[in-house]
């Protein structure tokens, strides 16, 4: 850094140095402002059920957050979606990952063409869309958790492919050629080399689908029939005023999403050194 | 990290790329057996919706979900929609193409810094942009209601600098569903920006300096150029999704501020009106679709400098 330093002119130095730090500090800040009142708002004692306001404090929230009607049945419903969509989007789009960067095949533009449309769709345009199919079935009155489920898999697959993909390209094949040099079958080569080696691609595109399929809102809403899920129920009760316990499954989503992010930072950066 | 550091980072991880494309010899049906399931999921779930949207906009309008619909290629419930939901429509596009542009400003600098300017504190600002990401977007737009409530703090001291007059409010205004669509999508615009700027190799920035450019002038013609690739996916990541958005608007707004997303939602799962409802998906999608050939087109042919 101080080697560039003759080349600039002092002043212009300060303000690259300072002024974007400051801006980028106060976005930084305008970003954790809803986190924060998400944070303190579930230790609120409300006064009404309409009030968006803080009243007084409370560690009821917290100590019996079951207490609002219908929420923690709504998570549990949304924990299931969530792992099962997770699972099923998972297995699908690692296959096609691989297919992807290890395999030769015909109609290579349409197959990424399919792949890239979802991402580049409007969420309100896909949840429609599967609806109007749904109901050209007949199937309008039985949409449900199998449906949302369905849905789930679809929109997190994309994401999956990329996600996968992009760890599988950057792999050096030759390992699983040495593998194999050393009288490794197929099976053994890809169970003892590439799948380890990938396994960090496909963890990561797991936490990615897990956290689509739990926090979608929109397209569940055109497919979620009678089934509740936890983004539902706030939507659902937004209307009633919301219970402050909503807050607390916010904050928890907060610090375990956090968690996971610092840790999966810190194993990387142990594993670069 | 110096530029040579750099310069090695970005030849290591780009080099090998490039000559990777060799796909395997043998077993080429292996190839579709893998591709087939994933395929057909989004065949079935995202191809089909999709043409049935179109044939749903196309159904007689006179039907309904108990009698039915019958397919008349009714094209007329295009005008009809374009010219019902006009205003709803042009908000879309102007609340999208304002909370984009505020994205950019805000996300840019960020990008910026977090590549730069933080040194040692870079990945804990990186786990810093992405941590809101997981947290529910509803429990976080909600938030912006209290933030944003009449005696709020923000709208206290917008008024006692008279920016607001005594009634002024922000709750329930156009600020407000703008304010909630930018800060909602602003991950998708930092994350690319940032990703295009970390590659920059430094030594152009600093053979620009050998050359007695200064910070703006190196700014303008080598790092801002470079970092395009990445402006442009973040636009478009934060384009699509607000274009389409309906939750700001409901949640923040009022049906004055009410989206194209919000009438979608209700004439399909209110008013039951299915082709009028597909129309408006159609023309959406069409819209967003057009909007984003062209700027994919302006930002990549044309110096935009």
């Amino acid at each position: 850094m101080s080697a560039r330093t003759p080349a600039l002119p002092r002043a212009g130095r300060w303000v690259a140095d300072h002024v974007v730090m400051t801006v980028a500090l106060l976005v930084l800040g305008y970003m954790f402002l809803p986190i924060f009142f998400v944070v303190l708002m579930s230790f609120n004692d409300p006064v009404s059920r309409l009030t968006y306001e803080f009243d007084a404090f409370t560690w009821d929230n917290w100590t019996n957050p079951c207490q609002s009607p219908g929420m923690c049945s709504s998570v549990v419903t949304s924990l299931q979606i969530g792992f099962l969509a997770t699972l099923g989007a998972t297995l699908l789009g690692t296959l096609v990952a691989f297919a992807l960067v290890r395999h030769r095949f015909r109609g290579r533009a349409g197959t990424s063409l399919l792949i890239f449309l979802p991402m580049a769709t409007p969420e309100v345009v896909m949840g429609s869309s599967l609806l109007a199919l749904f109901s050209s079935v007949g199937l309008a009155g039985r949409l449900g958790f199998w449906s949302i489920l369905v849905a789930h898999i679809m929109f997190c697959l994309s994401f999956v492919v990329v996600t996968v993909k992009a760890r599988l390209t950057g792999l050096d094949s030759t390992l699983e050629q040495a593998a194999m040099d050393l009288y490794a079958n197929e099976w053994q080569a890809f169970w003892r080399v590439t799948f380890p080696l990938v396994f960090p691609g496909i963890l990561a595109a797991a936490l990615l689908s897990f956290s689509l399929s739990f926090d979608d809102f929109i397209v569940t809403n055109f497919n979620h029939g009678n089934t509740i899920t936890f983004p539902m129920f706030v939507w659902g009760s937004a209307q009633r005023g919301i219970p402050p316990q909503v807050n607390v499954v916010g904050t928890v989503m907060f610090l375990i999403a956090l968690v996971l992010v610092a840790g999966g930072t810190l194993v990387q950066r142990r594993r670069a050194r | 990290m110096s530029a040579v550091q750099t310069g090695a980072v970005v030849g290591g991880s780009l080099g090998p790329h490039t000559d990777r494309v060799e796909p395997r010899h043998k077993g080429s049906r292996t190839g579709y057996l893998l591709l087939l399931p994933g395929m057909l999921w989004l065949l079935l779930f995202f191809a089909v919706p999709t043409i049935q949207l179109l044939a749903t906009s196309l159904y007689d309008p006179n039907g309904s979900l108990e009698s039915g619909y019958a397919m008349t290629w009714h094209f007329g419930t295009y005008l009809d929609v374009l010219s019902a939901y006009r205003a709803p429509f042009l908000r879309s596009l102007g609340y999208a193409v304002s909370a984009t542009v505020l994205a950019l400003v805000f996300g840019y600098p960020l990008a910026y810094a977090i590549a730069f300017k933080a040194g040692r504190w870079r990945n804990l600002m990186l786990v810093l942009v992405i941590a809101p990401f997981f947290t529910s977007f509803l429990v976080r737009t909600l938030a912006w209601k209290s933030i944003l409530a009449d005696n709020g703090f923000i709208v206290s001291g917008l008024q006692a600098v008279h920016v607001l007059g005594p009634d002024g409010r922000l709750l329930a205004t156009s600020v407000a569903v703008v304010t909630g669509l930018t800060y909602n999508f602003l991950p998708f615009m930092v994350l690319p920006i940032y990703a295009s700027l970390e590659k920059i190799d430094l030594r152009l920035v600093e053979a620009g300096k050998d050359l007695y450019a200064n910070g703006v002038t190196s700014f303008r013609k080598i790092t801002l150029p470079l970092s395009m690739p990445g402006v442009v996916a973040g636009t478009l990541l934060t384009f699509i999704p607000a274009a389409g958005d309906y939750i700001n608007a409901q949640l923040l707004g009022t049906p004055q501020q009410y989206m194209i997303g919000n009438v979608i939602d209700n004439t399909f799962l209110v008013q039951l009106d299915y082709p009028v409802a597909a129309a408006c998906s159609v023309i959406l999608m069409a819209a967003i679709v057009l909007m984003v050939l062209v700027y994919v087109r302006r930002a990549g042919t044309e110096d935009l400098l």
